[in-house]
C-alpha cells in the first residue's frame, strides 16, 4: 500500500547538482548548515592569512601571555580569545587547529570512498565467491569499532616509532589509520546500489553490445550510485574529524605543538580546574558547530536524495 | 542450539587468533625482554645467548605457538611497569569497567526505549520533535565533550558529584571491588556512567524511532489494531517486542564502540578501569599490558556478541526453530 | 515538491443487511482495500476519511474515539487480511494473539480463553490445535496461518466480516477450501460478510450481493448472479470477458486494455472513459449518475441514454 518508489533516483548528474542546489535554498536550516561548512572550509584555506598571529613564528608562544581570557572578559583586545597555558592566541591556534582537523578529515575520508568504491563494485559487480568473502571481512570489520581498531594501531604505532618520530609522522598516520578503518560502509552502499543497477535494462543493454565490465562498472553504473556516496560522505567527514579529535584528546594524535582542534581541547582540560573554561570550552565549541553543520547537511541530503525517508 | 553454539565457538576461535597474533607480534616487535631483563653493560654475545636460551631466535611461528600456549594458561607475560603478571593487573580493574559499562548501558535502555517509542508512535507530538532535535545535536557532540562539560557543570561550578577516582569501594568474593554498594563510590559512578549513556542515546533513541515507525506501517499491527486491542498493548507488546530485534544486533554491533568509550571516558574521569590502564600502559611502551588488555577485551567482545545473539534468539522465534532444524 | 490531497473515494455508498453476504470487486487500486479498512476507521496515516458515514445499526463510527471504537473492532466487526504471511505478528504465539483478543474484550480468565481459542481453531478444521496454539506463525504454512486468522475472527462472534482478498496470497487449491470455510461459517453463525476481491469467479461462489468498483466509484451493483449473468456497465464486461473460464481454452484472455489510473492521474468525467469502448464525448465532461437497469444499479450514460431511449420509444408506442 505505500507508494512504490525507487530507492535511489537516478537523474542525470548535471541535473542532480540543480535538484541539490535548488533544494538547498528551499530550505532554511540545509542552507544555514551549507554557509557554515563553506565558512569552516574558507577559513581553513585561508588561516595563514586570517590568523591575526604566525604560529610558526617563535616569539608567538609566550608565556608571560598566558591563561588571559577572551576579550569581553579581560578587556584585552589583544587577544580576541584570550590564549592559552602557553600564552598562543586562542583565534589563531584555532584557526590552525580547524585547518589540520579538516584537512585530516577529508583526506580520511578520500581514502575510506576510494577503498569503498573499489571492493564494493567489486563485490557487487562480481558477485560470487568474491562478494562473499570482501563482505565478510566488511562485516568483521564493522563489528569491531572502527575507534577501538583507531586507537589500537595508534597505540601500536606510537610504541614502534617512538614518541617523538611518531609526532612528526603523526597527520599522515592519523589519515591512513582513519581513511582505513570505515571503508565498508561506502563499500556495503556501492555494493548494494550496484547490484540493484545490474537489474536495470541499460546495463543488460551495455552488456549486450559488448562493452567491457570495467566499462560499465566505471561509466554507467558508478554515475548512478553517486547519491547516497555523497551522503556518506558528508556524514563521514563529520565522523572522520571527531575520531581525529577522540584519539588527539587520548594523546594518540597530533601533538601540542601542532594541534588540531583535539589536541587543543586535550590541552586545555588540564587547566578548567583553574578556572580557565576558554582554553577547553572555545576549541569544543568550534568542533561540535562543525560537526553539527555537517551531520544537519548529511541528514538533509539523504531526506532529500531518498525520497522513501520517513517525512514528519 | 547445538549447532548455533559450535559456530558461535569457531568464529570466536578466530577472531581471538586476529587478536592474539597481534597481541602478539606487539610483544614480538616492541618489547625486547632481554633488554627488560638486562642492563647496557651485558655484551652482544651473551645477549645473543640468553636470547637462543629464551627461544627469541626461533621462527615467528614458533614462537607464536608459545605465546598462544602460554595464553591459554592465563599466561600473558609479566607487565613492565607493574612487576605482576599482566592478566593479574587487567582483571583487578575489570570490575570497575564492567560497572561502569553496565550502569550506563542500563540508562540508556531505561531511557532511550521510552523516548524512542515516544517519537514513534507521536512524531507529530512537540516532545518528541523536541526528542528528535535534542538527539540530532547530541550525534554531534563527540562522546568526550559531554564527559568535559559534565565535569565543567556537574563538578566545577556546582560542586554535586566528584569528577575523578572511583571512590570507596567494598570487596565482595574477595576479588570483586563494587563501588556499587556505598554513597560514596555511586556518587563517583555517577558522572562517567552518566557521559557514557548520553554519548551513546541518541543512536538508540533514533534507532527505536525508526525501526518502530517500520513497524507500526506493517499488516500484524493494523491486524492488531482490527481486532480492537489497546493502544498501550499494540505499542509495547505487537511493535516493541519487534522493534528490538534490529535494536539488539545493532546494540552488538556498538560494543566495540562502548569499548572505545570506555577508554575515553576512564581517561577523562581517570576511573581506574582497564581503558584508563591501557593508555597508561601506552604511554609507558608496557608492552605486555597492552598486549594483554587486547586479548581480555577480545574475550569480552566474543562473549558479549554471543550473549547478544543469545537474547536475539530470545526474542525472534524463527531463530530457534532454524537452530532446532539443523 | 507540494503535497496535493487526492480522493481515493468518492461518493461510495451501500448498506449491508444482517447475515448478507456482499462482495466488493474491481482491479488493484480501485479502492476496495480504503473502502474495506474505513469502514473500521483503519485508515493507514497519511489518509484520512474527509466526509461521510458509516453506521452500524445507528451507531456512527467515523465520529467515535479510539476507546469506542476498539469495543466495535475485533468484537462487531473483525477483519481478515489479503496476506496471511504479513498478518500474524512474528514473535507471539498463535494462542498468545487469540487469546488477547477474547481478553481484551470480555473478562474470561486465561484459561477459559483458551479453550475459546482451541474450539476456534478446531471449528476451521485444523489438525491438533492444542499444538498450534504454543506455536509461532513461522511453523505453520499460509493457508494455515489464514485459518488462524479466520478463528481469531471468529473468536467473540462478529456481526460483520470483513474479508480483503483473502485467498489471494494463497495457492489455487487452498483458495477453495478457506472460500469454502469462510462461507460454511458465516452462514451457520449468521455472519454478514463483506468480501473484497478483484476476482469475479471467487465472488460468485460466496456473495449474494455485488458492488463493482472502478476508481474509488462504485460503478455498479446488484445481486451476484445477475451481475455475472447480464454485465452492464462496460468495466464489469471487461471484467468478465477477462475471467479465464469464459474464454475458450486456447484464445487469449480479453484483457481490459490500459490499467487503473493512479490517484494523480484519475480523468475527469466518467473515471472509466479511457478504457472504455464506448466512450463518448460526454463521458469525458460529465459524471454519470446511478439508475436502475432492471438487472443493477450502474453508473454509465450509455445504459442511462437505452433506458430512456427504450422509455421514450414506449411512450411513442402507447
Ligand atoms: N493510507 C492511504 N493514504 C492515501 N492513499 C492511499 C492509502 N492507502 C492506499 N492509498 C491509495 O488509494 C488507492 C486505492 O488503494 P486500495 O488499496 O484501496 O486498492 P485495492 O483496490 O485494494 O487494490 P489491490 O487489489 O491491489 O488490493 C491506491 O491508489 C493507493 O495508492
Ligand atoms: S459512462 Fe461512458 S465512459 Fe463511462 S462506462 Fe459508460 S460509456 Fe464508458
Ligand atoms: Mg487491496
Amino acid at each position: 500500500m505505500k507508494p512504490i518508489k525507487k530507492d535511489l533516483i537516478h537523474p542525470i548528474p548535471g541535473s542532480r547538482w540543480n535538484h541539490i542546489l535548488s533544494g538547498v535554498v528551499g530550505d532554511k536550516l540545509a542552507m544555514l548548515a551549507l554557509i557554515i561548512f563553506v565558512f569552516y572550509c574558507l577559513i581553513a584555506l585561508l588561516a595563514p592569512l586570517v590568523a591575526p598571529y604566525d604560529v610558526s613564528d617563535p616569539a608567538f608562544m609566550d608565556l608571560m601571555n598566558s591563561e588571559i581570557p577572551p576579550s569581553w572578559i579581560s578587556g584585552n583586545s589583544q587577544f580576541l580569545l584570550g590564549t592559552d597555558a602557553q600564552g598562543r592566541d586562542l583565534l589563531s591556534v584555532i584557526l590552525y587547529g580547524t585547518r589540520l582537523s579538516l584537512t585530516i578529515g577529508i583526506c580520511a575520508v578520500l581514502i575510506q570512498v576510494t577503498l569503498g568504491i573499489c571492493i564494493g563494485l567489486v563485490a557487487g559487480y562480481l558477485g560470487g565467491r568474491i562478494d562473499n568473502f570482501l563482505m565478510r571481512c566488511a562485516d568483521i570489520q564493522l563489528s569491531f569499532s572502527n575507534m577501538m581498531v583507531a586507537i589500537v594501531f595508534l597505540a601500536i604505532f606510537q610504541s614502534l616509532f617512538g614518541m617523538a618520530r611518531y609526532q612528526q609522522l603523526a597527520m599522515i598516520i592519523l589519515i591512513l589509520v582513519i581513511g582505513l578503518t570505515e571503508w565498508p560502509l561506502f563499500a556495503r552502499t556501492i555494493r548494494a546500489s550496484v547490484l540493484a543497477e545490474k537489474q536495470q535494462e541499460y546495463v543488460d543493454a551495455a552488456r549486450v553490445m559488448g562493452i567491457s565490465s570495467k566499462r560499465i562498472m566505471f561509466r554507467h553504473i558508478l554515475p548512478n550510485t553517486l547519491s547516497p556516496i555523497l551522503v556518506i560522505f558528508t556524514v563521514q567527514i563529520a565522523n572522520a574529524i571527531v575520531a581525529e579529535a577522540a584519539l588527539s584528546f587520548l594523546g594518540l594524535g597530533m601533538p601540542a605543538t601542532e594541534p588540531s582542534l583535539g589536541s587543543l581541547i586535550s590541552e586545555g582540560f588540564a587547566y578548567m580546574f583553574a578556572g580557565s573554561w576558554w582554553i577547553c570550552v572555545i576549541p569544543s565549541i568550534t568542533l561540535i558547530i562543525l560537526i553539527l553543520a555537517m551531520n544537519l547537511l548529511g541528514d538533509w541530503l539523504r531526506d532529500h536524495l531518498n525520497p522513501r525517508a520517513y517525512k514528519d | 542450539m547445538l549447532i548455533f553454539l559450535l559456530r558461535r565457538l569457531l568464529q570466536a576461535c578466530f577472531v581471538m587468533i586476529i587478536i592474539s597474533v597481534i597481541s602478539f607480534s606487539i610483544q614480538d616487535k616492541l618489547g625486547d625482554p632481554v633488554q627488560q631483563m638486562v642492563g647496557m653493560t651485558v655484551s652482544p654475545e651473551e645477549r645473543n645467548q640468553l636470547r637462543n636460551e629464551l627461544g627469541l631466535n626461533d621462527g615467528f611461528l614458533v614462537q607464536y605457538w608459545r605465546f598462544a600456549k602460554g595464553a591459554v594458561h592465563g599466561d600473558l607475560g609479566t607487565s613492565y611497569y607493574y612487576k605482576e603478571p599482566a592478566l593479574d593487573v587487567i582483571l583487578e580493574k575489570l570490575p570497575a569497567t564492567l560497572e561502569l559499562a553496565f550502569c550506563a548501558i542500563l540508562i540508556v535502555i531505561l531511557i532511550a526505549t521510552p523516548c524512542g517509542v515516544l517519537a514513534a508512535i507521536k512524531p507529530k507530538h512537540i516532545l518528541s520533535r523536541l526528542l528528535m532535535l535534542i538527539s540530532s545535536i547530541g550525534l554531534s557532540v563527540p562522546i568526550f565533550i559531554v564527559a568535559i562539560l559534565m565535569v565543567y557543570i556537574f563538578s566545577i561550578e556546582l560542586n554535586i558529584a566528584p569528577s575523578f577516582g572511583r571512590g570507596q569501594t567494598t570487596e565482595f568474593f574477595g576479588f570483586w571491588e563494587s563501588g556499587l554498594f556505598n554513597k560514596d563510590g555511586l556518587s563517583h559512578l555517577l558522572l562517567p556512567s552518566l557521559s557514557l549513556s548520553i554519548a551513546l542515546m541518541p543512536i538508540f533513541v533514533r534507532l527505536i524511532r525508526a525501526e518502530m515507525m517500520d513497524v507500526l506501517q506493517s499488516e500484524y499491527i493494523r491486524f492488531a489494531w482490527s481486532k480492537g486491542l489497546s493502544a498501550r498493548r499494540i505499542y509495547f507488546i505487537h511493535a516493541l517486542k519487534n522493534t528490538m530485534l534490529p535494536v539488539i544486533t545493532v546494540g552488538g554491533i556498538q560494543a566495540g564502540t562502548l569499548v572505545a568509550y570506555t577508554i575515553l571516558t576512564e581517561t577523562i574521569f581517570q576511573w581506574p578501569g582497564m581503558g584508563f590502564l591501557f593508555m597508561d600502559a601506552v604511554s609507558r611502551v608496557d608492552t605486555p599490558l597492552v598486549s594483554a588488555y587486547l586479548i581480555v577485551v577480545g574475550g569480552i567482545f566474543v562473549i558479549t556478541n554471543t550473549f547478544v545473539d543469545l537474547i536475539y534468539g530470545l526474542f525472534n522465534p524463527t531463530v530457534r526453530l532454524a537452530s532446532h532444524g539443523l | 515538491m507540494k503535497k496535493r490531497e487526492l480522493a481515493a473515494l468518492i461518493d461510495v455508498s451501500f448498506t449491508l443487511n444482517r447475515g448478507e453476504r456482499i462482495a466488493i470487486v474491481g482491479e488493484s487500486g480501485a479502492g476496495k482495500s480504503i473502502l474495506g479498512f474505513s469502514i473500521v476507521n483503519l485508515i493507514s496515516k497519511p489518509g484520512y476519511i474527509e466526509s461521510g458515514s458509516i453506521k452500524l445499526e445507528n451507531k456512527e463510527l467515523t465520529t467515535m474515539n479510539l476507546r469506542q471504537l476498539q469495543e466495535v473492532r475485533g468484537k462487531r466487526i473483525a477483519m481478515i487480511f489479503q496476506d496471511p504471511m504479513m498478518t500474524l505478528n512474528p514473535v507471539l504465539t498463535i494462542g498468545n494473539q487469540l487469546v488477547e483478543t477474547i481478553r481484551s474484550h470480555t473478562n474470561i480468565s486465561y484459561k477459559d480463553a483458551r479453550n475459546i481459542a482451541i474450539e476456534k481453531l478446531h471449528n476451521v478444521q485444523i489438525a491438533s490445535p492444542e499444538k498450534r496454539f504454543d506455536q509461532y506463525p513461522h511453523e505453520l504454512s499460509g493457508g494455515m496461518r489464514q485459518r488462524v486468522i479466520i478463528a481469531s475472527v471468529l473468536l467473540l462472534n462478529p456481526d460483520i466480516i470483513i474479508a480483503d482478498e483473502p485467498t489471494t496470497a494463497l495457492d489455487v487449491t487452498i483458495q477453495a477450501e478457506i472460500l469454502q470455510l469462510l462461507l460454511t461459517i458465516c452462514q451457520d453463525n449468521g455472519v454478514a460478510l463483506v468480501l473484497i476481491s478483484h476476482d469475479l469467479g471467487v465472488v460468485s461462489k460466496v456473495a449474494e450481493r455485488t458492488l463493482v468498483m472502478y476508481a474509488g466509484h462504485i460503478v455498479e451493483e446488484g445481486p451476484t448472479l445477475e451481475i455475472i449473468n447480464d454485465p452492464q456497465h462496460p468495466y464489469t464486461q471487461g471484467l468478465l470477458n477477462a475471467l479465464p473460464q469464459m474464454t475458450i481454452p486456447g484464445q487469449r484472455l480479453n484483457q481490459i486494455q490500459g490499467s487503473m489510473p493512479s490517484l494523480a492521474e484519475r480523468p475527469s468525467g466518467c473515471a472509466f472513459h479511457p478504457r472504455c469502448p464506448y466512450a463518448t464525448q460526454k463521458c469525458k465532461q460529465e459524471q454519470p449518475q446511478f439508475i436502475y437497469s432492471g438487472v443493477s444499479s450502474v453508473a454509465c450514460f450509455i445504459i442511462e441514454d437505452m433506458l430512456n431511449e427504450f422509455t421514450d420509444t414506449d411512450k411513442e408506442a402507447l
